[in-house]
């Protein structure tokens, strides 16, 4: 009905269904998806990849809906990948994300897909990474990734976002949630959402403190060498006065900067935190100027260079994921079941060690 | 391969009760499907453009506020004027048994008036899906 060429061609016009169907081969792990994925592997690396994360009732979908509305309105093509919770025990899932975004239906610039978890730990589902390269391949400028609700451990973002923005609420806990490991450390961009509320000042307040600490500390946040090296590149510029190609196209010095050198801590001249911006998604107050954040944060990356360091360190991750779940994947038929028990006995009945035991599981593996 | 299928419940038209498009979004989840939800007051080409980007299996809508007859053809004709063959129709509502003949003649596969139970509309969709599972 569709082969992977008509796919591959629909793609690349941007053919609603073509993307559609494509990334249902990818939810599916269809072998067929492999020809449509190398097809388009020249055409991707173009979009900016941004990642939407935060606690559940935060406000992301709504906020994705007004970041929508403002990159629409600076001229660019965006898609939306909105990942909700498959159930662990009948496999279904309600996909509402798309509810607060259902008035970019009719907008032919605007791609929103649900994906489903489908028992895949992290926060995002497993086709993600593909979903957003068909994305990629289809032209869009900006590809957001809304992840699942996340508790304190879902970091897979990270792996697949050139930016990822923090969404923080006020009324989650008291303050020792900011300095808890995991995702606060995971954030490029800083968001704290229904700042409205009362108690969003003290969450602003908390997380720059902990930026500050983590700065202070020599923690490694996802910023610092960023900053750094954006530091090298101000200081260069300076030096050679305005003749840097990059710094002038880029506009990073005009604006970027100001957005970045939020507050330096006391006594620490050369630190930069990044900016903690309030907004209120309901009402679209501040979401702006989070999209001017955003867009200073890909202008950094793409200045010094980072961009390209990410995405490298992402895609060795990738391969690496990638061979650990083939792997997985040979222990999952009916001989290695067999083998598995056959091993396990013998460990039980104390005719082998337990490594013993796993040393031949790994040359039958290999074999 | 992982086979699910996708279900867009969706509400088109004005009138602002979905109680009912909720209690088969639940049903369709607990019976192992994806629900996509759209939420209320949808027109007929939001309703066809998120079942395509969705790439759903099944169009499930509710409608409560009457319009049945012009909005139920008006997803078909859209469907059909987008070569879109293989989505399987349902609709769901307040809608009198004189009308259902019509529906079904425009392309909607059953109609579940209230008091179907869940079971029925489940059973329905896993026998009369047009695409391959």
């Amino acid at each position: 009905m569709y082969d992977s060429a008509s796919l591959v061609s629909g793609i690349r016009k941007g053919d609603p269904r073509s993307i559609a169907r494509s990334i249902t081969l990818v939810e599916r792990e269809d072998p067929a998806r492999l020809a449509v994925l190398k097809a388009i592997n020249a055409d991707i690396g173009h979009a900016h990849i941004v990642g939407i994360t935060g606690p559940p009732g935060s406000g992301k979908s709504t906020l994705t809906d007004k970041l929508l509305k403002e990159l629409r309105s600076r001229g660019r093509r965006v898609a939306v990948a909105a990942i909700d919770p498959s159930s662990p025990f009948t496999g279904g899932a309600i996909l509402g994300d798309r509810i607060r975004m259902q008035r970019h239906a009719d907008d032919d610039g605007v791609f929103i897909r649900s994906l489903a978890t489908r028992g895949h730990l992290g926060g995002l589902s497993r086709a993600t990474t593909e979903t957003v390269r068909i994305f990629d391949a289809a032209g869009f400028d900006d590809i957001i990734i809304e992840t699942v609700g996340v508790g304190q451990s879902e970091v897979d973002i990270v792996r697949l976002a050139d930016t990822v923005v923090l969404v923080s609420v006020p009324g989650l806990g008291d303050d020792i949630q900011a300095i808890k490991a995991g995702v606060m450390e995971i954030g490029d961009v800083f968001c704290v959402n229904k700042a409205d509320r009362d108690g969003s000042e003290r969450v602003i307040r908390e997380i720059r403190a902990m930026l500050e600490a983590a700065v202070m500390n020599g923690a490694a946040t996802r910023f610092s060498a960023l900053y750094q090296a954006l530091d090298q590149l101000k200081a260069v510029d300076r030096t050679e006065g305005q003749s840097s190609p990059r710094a002038s196209s880029s506009g990073l010095f005009d604006q970027g900067a100001a957005h970045h050198i939020a507050r330096q801590p006391p006594g620490h001249d050369a630190l930069e935190i990044p900016a903690v911006i309030p907004t209120t998604a309901e009402t679209g107050d501040g979401v702006s100027r989070l999209v001017d954040e955003i867009k200073a944060h890909e202008a950094a990356l793409v200045a010094t260079g980072f961009l390209r360091l990410r995405r490298h360190e992402n895609l060795s991750w990738e391969l690496g994921n990638a061979l650990a779940d083939r792997v997985l994947r040979r222990l999952e038929g009916e001989d290695r079941k067999i083998e598995l028990a056959d091993l396990a006995s013998a460990v039980l009945d104390k005719r082998k060690d337990f490594y013993e035991a796993l040393g031949i599981l790994e040359g039958s593996l290999a074999g | 391969m992982e086979r699910k299928i996708r279900v867009l419940v969706a509400k088109p038209g004005l009138d602002g009760h979905d109680r009912g498009a909720k209690v088969i979004a639940r049903a369709l989840r607990d019976a192992g499907m994806e629900v996509i939800y759209t939420g209320l007051r949808q027109t007929p080409e939001q309703v066809v453009n998120a079942a395509i980007q969705e790439d759903v299996d099944v169009i499930a809508m509710s409608i409560l506020s009457g319009a049945h007859n012009h909005l139920f053809p008006r997803v078909m004709d859209l469907l059909k004027e987008k070569k879109i063959d293989d989505v399987l129709v349902v609709g769901g509502g307040v809608i009198p048994d004189d009308d259902i003949p019509g529906l079904k003649a425009a392309g909607i596969a059953e109609v579940f008036t209230p008091g179907t139970p869940t079971t029925t509309t489940i059973e329905f969709i896993r026998n009369n899906l047009k695409r391959k599972v």
